[in-house]
Formats: structure tokens, C-alpha cells, sequence
């Protein structure tokens, strides 16, 4: 589904971040993106969502060069990126109402864009139908991230791109996040990358995890975790296993 | 702000002046009862419309600046490029006190209402422009770029963006020009022309020296700017509630 060929990447004179480097996601994948601080994890995520461009080699989704944010992509951020003058409700609409405002062009809107509202479906699916008509400031940081995955399920995404969606939430409420991800992503056949800094998060949402490395990064080191998403995966012995041995990589890494 | 602590704090000065009037004992500073007298007299002969050719003027002057200088602000807020272009002649302009140009648009615009609402406009222009501009230039980049990824360009982020983001801040400004403006409205009333407060209070103090009918004309010049924040106030309650909400 994604080719990333032989890309580079540096923001403007700042160091390379990428160099030559290719990687591979197929269709209905969960991917988890592991690195330390800096070393570009969110950049790849910005430029699967098309929002930054390699300065060499390039991006396919779907054997079309990415060159602008797909409509078939859906972006969560760190910080949930709702709109605060509008309700719960309205944030969920959002996407629906930016691709009426547009019609469909086909660049800011599919081209087989129906203007139908299944706003309803995503707030009780979400479980946020109770505070529809509240504003993000009066919510939890739980339900902000409902709210936000909401607004990005509404449009119908065949890619999930995640930046730490849960790093500033309780462990209760993470733990409960990460396996409605899981189960939403395995309901509508979503390819799933997450971006974290937390090994346990990484293995418990990757079925690969791509970890990168200090700045540039040439090659794509590449864990499997097929049992990620299973029943009594995480906390069992497996899951212990590649816990320790991402942790041992990263501090071999950083020394 | 309560609509009742307003009316303890009218009772208060009311209080204040009566005893300063009585301390006093001059009849340039006459007692607010016999003001209020006047004031309710007055009302009824001509009063009412030098308050509605003020309004008129102030309310023309301060929706014109909001009309040009909100999308100016943010257009260039919104841009990087606008805003390194534009942002010398704005801190160059700004400043300038707007007040001395008064003749000068007078010889250009005539005496009539056109050259008293520019002058309002261009005090107003500025305080606007950069309040809406540092708004829209401030915006969280993460706010925009989530807004990008769900298909939105640079039309749809103003329309759903950059606008109700900004709405806070033109009312911001909006308020804290509304004391200026009424300060500016009597400065362009005292000269070309026979209608609005300026003119009656400068009329009714300097040449017929009839203090109790000028302090009438002040109430009810602070009664139009207590009317313009209450407005204000409703517009915001009603276009940003969600700023209101705990």
C-alpha cells in the first residue's frame, strides 16, 4: 500500500533526518514507529500524511506519488488538534463539513464523495454521544481523544496515522484507547502507523515496529510482533521478550 | 460584568459627585440631581439626536475598521511572507497619533460625517489589525496541519479557522477602542458640524455656559460607550460562548 523509495529529508539547514531510505507497509497492517526523541519519527508520520515532501526520492500510496494530504488518510495528533470554539459534535463534522465546503474535486474531497452524515454512528461507536454537545475544554484528555479519532473515522479513512496519540493520558485510559484502536482498525480494515516513544506501546500495537535510529536514518530496522492485537498478548511472556530486547537496542543506541 | 454592579458603581460616583458638588458649591460643578433633571428635559427637545447622529457616527467608524482591518489582519496573521512585508509599515503607522491628522482630513474629506468616520477608522485600523494579526499568527501549528490532513486548503482554514479563532480578538479590540472612539467622537464633533454629543456638550458649556445641560451631554456620552460595551459584551456571549464555559 505505502512505498517510501529511497528517500531524504532534512528540514531546512538542519541536519539530514533521512537518508536513502525505503521502507514498505502492506494494506491492513498495524505498524508502531519507535525512536528516540529527535530522531524523526514525527517527520515520517508528516510525510505519510503528505504534510512535508522528501527532498529526494518519493512516497507512494497506492501506487500514486503522494504529493498533498490524502483524502483517504486520516492524521491523529499528540494534542488532538480540536478546534475549541466548536462541540464535540461539531469537530466530529468537521471533516465532512471541510470536504461539503470543497465538493468533490477529488483533491480535497474523494471523487466518489457522498455528502451523508454518520456523525451519530461515531459518537456512540466512540462512546462520546453523551458529551456531544459539549466543548474540548470541558473534556477529559480520554474523550478529547475519542473526539479526535471520531472526527478522523467519520471520513472514511483506509490509513491511520497516529503522533503519540496517548502519551498524555492516564494508564487506565491508554490501555483502554490503545485496544479500541486495535478493534477499530481490525472493524474497518484500516492500515494502522502509530508513532510512540513508549516500548510498551510499540508492542502492543505493532504488529511490525520500525525502529528508528539517532539522525540520519539509512535503514529500516524492522521487528515483528504478529501477535500484537491478540487475546493475552500483552504482559505475556513473548510480549516481556520484545520489551526487553527494543530496550536493550535503544540503550545500545544512545551509549 | 453584571448589569448590577454597574448600577451600584452609577449610584456610587453619583454619591461621589453630589458631595464634591456640595464641597464645591460652583455652578460649573452643579449637583447630579439637577443634572438628571436637565438630562430627562433635554431628552425630550434635541438631545435624542445628537445621540443618534454620534451613535451613528462611532457605530459607522468602528464597523468599517472591523470590516477592513479584520480580514487585513487576518491575511497577513495567516501568511508569513504578508506578515514580514507588512509588519514595518504597521509598527511605523501605529504609533502615529491619529488625533493631529483632524485637519488634514477635514481639507480632504469635507466637514460632513465622511471625514469624522476616517478619523475614527484610522484610530480603530490599527489597534484591530495587530490585535487580529498576532491572533491568527499565534494559532498552534499542530491546529493547522490537523486541519490540513483532513483535506482543508488555505480558503477552507479561514473560513474554519483563522476566522473563529480571530472573532475573540476583534471583539478584544473592539472593546478596548470603544473608549478611545467616544474620546476621538467628541474631538471630531467639536468643529463642522451642529449635530452629535461633542458638539452639544462644547455648545452647551463653552458658549452658553449652561453647566447643567453640558454634565447632561456627558452622561449621556459615557450612557453611548456603556451601550457599546454592553453590545460588545452580547456579541461575545453569543458568537464565543464556548469561552464561557467551565
Amino acid at each position: 500500500m505505502i512505498s517510501i523509495r529511497s528517500i531524504d529529508f532534512a528540514y531546512s539547514s538542519l541536519p539530514l533526518l533521512f537518508k536513502e531510505f525505503s521502507l514498505e507497509i502492506s494494506r491492513g497492517e498495524t505498524w508502531a514507529i519507535l525512536g528516540p526523541s529527535g530522531c524523526g519519527k514525527t517527520t515520517l508520520l508528516y510525510l505519510l500524511a503528505g504534510l512535508r515532501f522528501p527532498t529526494a526520492g518519493g512516497i507512494e500510496i497506492d501506487g500514486q506519488r503522494l504529493a498533498r494530504p490524502r483524502p483517504h488518510s486520516g492524521l491523529i495528533l499528540q494534542d488532538y488538534g480540536l478546534l475549541p470554539w466548536s462541540t464535540v459534535r461539531e469537530n466530529v463534522e468537521l471533516g465532512l463539513r471541510l470536504r461539503k465546503f470543497y465538493g468533490a474535486d477529488g483533491t480535497h474531497a474523494p471523487r466518489n464523495f457522498q455528502p451523508k452524515s454518520n456523525v451519530d454512528h461515531w459518537l456512540e461507536r466512540l462512546g462520546i454521544d453523551m458529551v456531544a454537545d459539549k466543548y474540548p475544554s470541558q473534556l477529559s484528555g480520554g474523550q478529547r481523544q475519542r473526539t479526535a479519532i471520531a472526527r478522523t473515522l467519520a471520513l472514511e479513512p483506509d490509513l491511520l496515522l497516529m503522533d503519540e496519540p496517548f502519551s498524555s493520558l492516564d494508564a487506565v485510559t491508554r490501555e483502554g484507547l490503545q485496544n479500541l484502536t486495535l478493534s477499530l482498525c481490525a472493524e474497518n480494515q484500516l492500515t494502522l502507523v502509530v508513532v510512540t516513544h513508549a516500548i510498551e506501546e510499540a508492542v502492543i500495537l505493532g504488529r511490525k515496529i520500525l525502529l528508528l535510529d539517532e539522525a540520519p536514518t539509512r535503514t529500516a530496522r524492522v521487528f515483528e510482533n504478529p501477535a500484537a492485537g491478540t487475546d493475552g498478548h500483552a504482559g505475556g511472556k513473548r510480549y516481556q521478550e520484545l520489551c526487553n530486547l527494543l530496550r536493550r537496542e535503544m540503550q545500545h543506541e544512545a551509549a | 460584568m453584571k448589569r448590577r454592579d454597574v448600577l451600584f458603581a452609577a449610584m456610587a460616583l453619583f454619591v461621589l459627585w453630589q458631595a464634591a458638588a456640595m464641597i464645591v458649591d460652583l455652578p460649573i460643578l452643579p449637583p447630579p440631581l439637577e443634572v438628571l433633571g436637565v438630562f430627562f428635559r433635554e431628552l425630550h427637545r434635541d438631545m435624542l439626536i445628537h445621540f443618534a447622529v454620534s451613535l451613528w457616527r462611532v457605530t459607522a467608524g468602528m464597523a468599517l475598521s472591523v470590516l477592513v482591518a479584520a480580514p487585513a489582519g487576518l491575511a497577513i496573521g495567516g501568511s508569513r511572507k504578508l506578515n514580514r512585508f507588512f509588519s514595518p509599515f504597521i509598527y511605523l503607522l501605529y504609533p502615529i497619533p491619529k488625533v493631529v491628522l483632524v485637519p488634514v482630513v477635514i481639507l480632504f474629506l469635507g466637514i460632513g460625517d465622511v471625514a469624522k468616520i476616517a478619523i475614527l477608522f484610522l484610530i480603530l485600523f490599527f489597534q484591530i489589525l495587530v490585535l487580529v494579526r498576532d491572533q491568527a499568527s499565534g494559532l498552534a501549528p499542530q491546529l493547522i496541519q490537523s486541519l490540513r490532513s483532513l483535506g482543508a486548503g488555505r480558503r477552507a482554514l479561514f473560513r474554519f479557522v483563522y476566522l473563529p479563532a480571530s472573532l475573540p480578538a476583534i471583539l478584544t479590540a473592539l472593546r478596548q477602542s470603544i473608549g478611545t472612539a467616544v474620546a476621538v467622537l467628541y474631538i471630531t464633533e467639536l468643529s463642522a458640524t451642529k449635530y452629535g454629543l461633542g458638539y452639544y456638550i462644547y455648545y452647551k458649556g463653552s458658549t452658553l455656559l449652561d453647566y447643567p445641560a453640558m454634565y447632561a451631554g456627558v452622561i449621556a456620552m459615557s450612557l453611548l460607550g456603556l451601550g457599546m460595551y454592553f453590545s460588545v459584551d452580547w456579541l461575545e456571549r453569543k458568537w464565543c460562548s464556548w469561552k464561557f464555559v467551565s
